[in-house]
């Protein structure tokens, strides 16, 4: 399948960041009709390779060939009229414009054009549209379409501008499963039609699903390249990480006759949930699964005292817990590491020493409520090293860490509190193979220690390998328990697509 | 393998309220008209609609400029001082040197030019340099202003060259015993005319051109319209540069309809267009607001300031209605741009 010819070469690429290697002699070779996927972890050179690519950044060394033109580096507009197109993760979509406008506006510019004909627009849009078999409503304002529909509307954008190799950071991380199966119809018939398709990606389990050929990163050098009939999920975690990665290890076991460290009764907020009674004792890491849109991270947030629950009692330790508000909930010992950590987990442009003692300071200060400087030099130093925090320097600003590190941050300030329940929203959402395990480890020693734990997340086999029970939520409601012999990859997944 | 759009066509009510709320506005003029009205009777008359009319002009001029920085996600509160330098120097220029004085267009002609130039500083610092709108607008200000106060002049002018004295009364209607001022006529002066044709053409630019388009689009999302092709700078320098023109016409029909050229005039009188742009539906976010809504939002501010005069409430409590009216649509804007949070229905959620 595919012609045999490929349609973008690029060969040797080479690009340095002060004395740091980007990427050292990478070559990416894409054939049309195919999808062919980037793997690494977060900081393997992926994004910087997506930008030399597409004329964001001029490579040091190499060249870039697309059919018989050759180039040692592109600007933004020569890599659009060659037809390579990037569909970033925020897709760069207009919220404030009609989805007929995002979809040609960027046609309508590249043809020099001053003036615009709305039905000119109407028709570039529902062309790019009804090629991949999808109906949006092109009058739409895009900030009121779903986050799938805006990545349609993006991909449509690259399609009215004659895309001929599409390049897509992350596609699947804010898509729930179905959106998913729906993209990947659209990248079928992207690919009957001859378009190449570059998955950047570390979600391994879709990379197989999807892709003919992968090409793994690690540390700016390609490891290993090759069609996917070659390659396992073990394979493919060694060429990222350069190690075996044990997909689970227990969690140890709770003793069962313990008073529960934390217990929900009743919670119900009106429009949300309903009838939300669980429990959570010392040591216990409790999975809460369901859809986006099931009502889950709702339920996490009346927990943390964001939005007050209607009716219901929660209990720490016994005491009831008003939960009027967050200071409420940290007043009782509950932490919560919220699922969108760029805009509600971190101060981006602080240094990482002032994002780890954020939540403590409180423990920090002394005589006067002056900072003690040696106290927190001390917890910082702690958390980095016990959560292996890779970091030039804890001066440095969280936003010059990768995803991954930025995670641990977030986790760092919150166990510097030390909570008696920690609740994580999708903690491991955007973080690369490699932190997603020490992350894991780092619950399974917090467990250990007496911290109740709750992992809201839909990814299944992070839940196996972590929980020692689940409650799916659909609905706004508990609609079953698993534990035990029930608590597989399987059942999760029926239960889920129930 | 079709999919079904996820929006469905907005309903009928929501199409009435209009993309920036214009529905809202008409409908609280109409409430305001009605209440005042009654009242005071006399409130109803053609006075009223030609008191307003006239008193909305220059702030309409202004207002269109004040847009368009708005929808680009920016902030302009120097336009006042460049719409008074432009027109105090204009009647100081042809006073002196007698250039531009027999004909009124050449007057505008060079208050405009004046506006271009004015307006090309906020563009080099703004698009050039990259700095704040608020901070640079408001450098600007001071700097335009003491340049007016020191360099032009600091006296009030009553002598109008012939052409722009002819302008000056050169009325289009004229109606008798007027309600508004108590007694006497109220008229509706000819600069109506060019007010409405830059309406006209400002909304034209906004909806049917490239330039116009990525106005909104930099004021959505400044780096995805880089991406997209936009040229973000040259469309900023645009922004500015078309903002300072219109202020200095807007400061030539100020001066020309009050007949008095002070150059201690409109400098502190911001509020008065800001709130008229805010409550018209402009966003202070950016990348929303439409020459309907503002025209709307000028009037309800004329409109509200005139009834307060017939109610007798003192002057001074003029500024404050105008202030909380501003603070109102802001909190309007806040209130629908944040939350509520979108209510997810659980329902929807089925077996496929």
């Amino acid at each position: 399948m595919g012609s045999p010819e490929p349609l973008l070469v690029a060969s040797g690429i080479s690009k340095h960041f002060g004395g740091v290697a980007a990427l050292a002699d990478v070559s990416l070779e894409v054939r049309g009709g195919e999808v062919h996927c980037v793997v690494g972890e977060n900081g393997s050179g992926k994004s910087t390779l997506i930008k030399v690519i597409s004329g964001v950044i001029s490579p040091d060394a190499g060249a870039i060939t697309v059919g018989d033109q050759s180039f040692t580096h592109l600007t933004p507009r020569q890599a659009i009229s060659l037809g390579i197109e990037v569909i970033f993760q925020d897709f760069s979509v207009f919220p404030n414009l009609t989805v007929a406008e995002n979809i040609a506006m960027a046609t309508y510019i590249a043809e020099g054009r001053r003036t615009v004909v709305p039905q000119a627009l109407r028709n570039i849009a529902a062309e790019a549209l009804s090629e991949i078999g999808v109906r949006l409503d092109l009058e739409a304002r895009a900030e009121d379409l779903s986050v799938a529909d805006k990545q349609l509307t993006a991909i449509c954008r690259a399609l009215a501008q004659d895309a001929r190799v599409i390049f897509m950071d992350e596609p699947t991380t804010a898509l729930t499963w179905r959106e998913v199966d729906a993209l990947f119809h659209v990248v079928e018939s992207l690919k009957e039609r001859g378009v190449a398709l570059v998955f950047v990606s570390h979600k391994i389990e879709e990379v197989l699903r999807i892709s003919q050929r992968i090409t793994v990163l690690r540390n700016g050098v390609v490891t290993v390249t090759g069609d996917v009939a070659d390659f396992d999920r073990a394979a493919i975690v060694r060429a990222m990480t350069g190690r075996s990665i044990a997909d689970s290890s227990p969690s140890p076991s709770v003793h069962e006759d313990v008073p529960p460290l934390l217990e929900v009764q009743g919670l119900c907020l009106k429009g949300y949930f309903k009838d939300i009674s669980f429990s959570v004792r010392p040591g216990e890491i409790l999975g809460v699964t369901g859809l986006l849109g099931s009502g889950r991270t709702e339920i996490a947030e009346a927990l943390f005292g964001v939005t007050p629950p209607d009716q219901g009692g929660v209990s720490v330790e016994g005491k009831s817990v008003p939960l009027r508000s967050i200071r409420d909930a940290m007043a009782a010992g509950i932490g919560y590491v919220p699922g969108d950590r760029l805009t509600q987990g971190v101060f981006l442009d602080q240094s990482i020493a002032r994002n780890i003692i954020a939540g403590s300071i409180q423990r920090l200060v002394g005589r006067l409520n002056l900072l003690r400087r040696s106290a927190a030099d001390e917890t910082v130093t702690s958390s980095a090293a016990e959560l292996r925090i890779k970091m030039p320097s804890p001066e440095a600003p969280v936003s010059s860490l990768s995803g991954g590190n930025q995670q641990r941050v977030v986790l760092a300030k919150w166990l510097a509190r030390n909570p008696h329940v920690l609740i994580l929203n999708s903690p491991t959402v955007g973080v690369d193979v490699g932190s997603k395990h020490e992350i894991l480890e780092m619950l399974r020693a917090k467990s250990r220690e007496g911290m109740g734990i709750i992992v809201i997340s839909d990814d299944v086999p992070e839940l196996v390998a972590v929980c020692h029970r689940v409650l799916v939520v659909r609905q706004g409601r508990i609609t079953d328990e698993l534990v035990g012999d029930r608590l597989t990859e399987e059942v999760i997944l029926k239960e889920l697509a129930a | 393998m079709s999919r079904l759009s996820s929006t469905l066509r907005r309903p009928p009510l929501a199409r009435l309220r209009g993309g920036n709320n214009e529905g809202v506005l008409v409908l609280l003029i109409a409430m305001l008209s009605v209440a005042v009205g009654l009242v005071t009777p006399s409130f109803w008359s053609l006075g009223t609609v030609l008191n307003v009319s006239t008193n909305s002009l220059t702030n309409l001029v202004f207002a269109m400029g004040v847009l368009i920085v708005i929808i680009s996600g920016g902030i302009d509160v120097s336009f006042a001082a460049i719409g008074i330098f432009a027109g105090y120097a204009v009647i100081v220029l042809a006073n002196k040197t007698g250039f531009g004085a027999p004909a009124a267009w050449v007057g505008f002609g060079i208050a405009a030019v004046i506006g271009l130039g004015l307006g090309m500083l906020n563009a080099a610092a703004i698009a050039g340099l990259r700095l704040p709108t608020l901070i640079v607008t408001l450098g600007t200000q001071g700097i335009i202003r003491g340049a007016l106060l020191f360099y032009i002049g600091s006296k009030v002018i009553p002598n109008y060259p012939p052409g722009l004295d002819q302008l000056s009364t050169n009325y289009l209607v004229t109606a008798q015993g007027a309600a508004a001022q108590g007694a006497g006529v109220t008229r509706l002066s000819v600069l109506i005319i060019p007010a409405i044709l830059i309406c006209v053409l400002v909304s034209l630019l906004l909806r049917y051109t490239v330039v116009g388009r990525g106005i909104y689009a930099i004021g959505g999302d400044a780096e995805s319209a880089r991406r997209t092709g936009f040229p973000v700078v040259g469309i900023q320098v645009i922004i500015y540069a078309l903002a300072g023109v219109l202020a200095g016409i807007a400061g030539m029909m100020h001066v020309t309809q009050v007949r008095l050229a002070n150059p201690y005039e409109l400098v502190g009188d911001e509020l008065d267009v800001i709130a008229a742009v805010v409550l018209g539906g402009a966003s202070i976010f950016g990348g929303k607001g439409s020459v309907a809504g503002t025209v709307l939002g000028v009037v309800l501010i004329a409109l509200i300031k005139s009834s307060l005069i017939l109610l007798g409430v003192p002057s001074s409590w003029q500024r404050a209605a105008v202030g909380l009216l501003l603070l109102i649509g802001v909190t309007a804007q806040a209130l629908s741009a944040g939350g509520p949070r979108r209510r997810v229905d659980l329902l929807a959620e089925s077996a496929p």
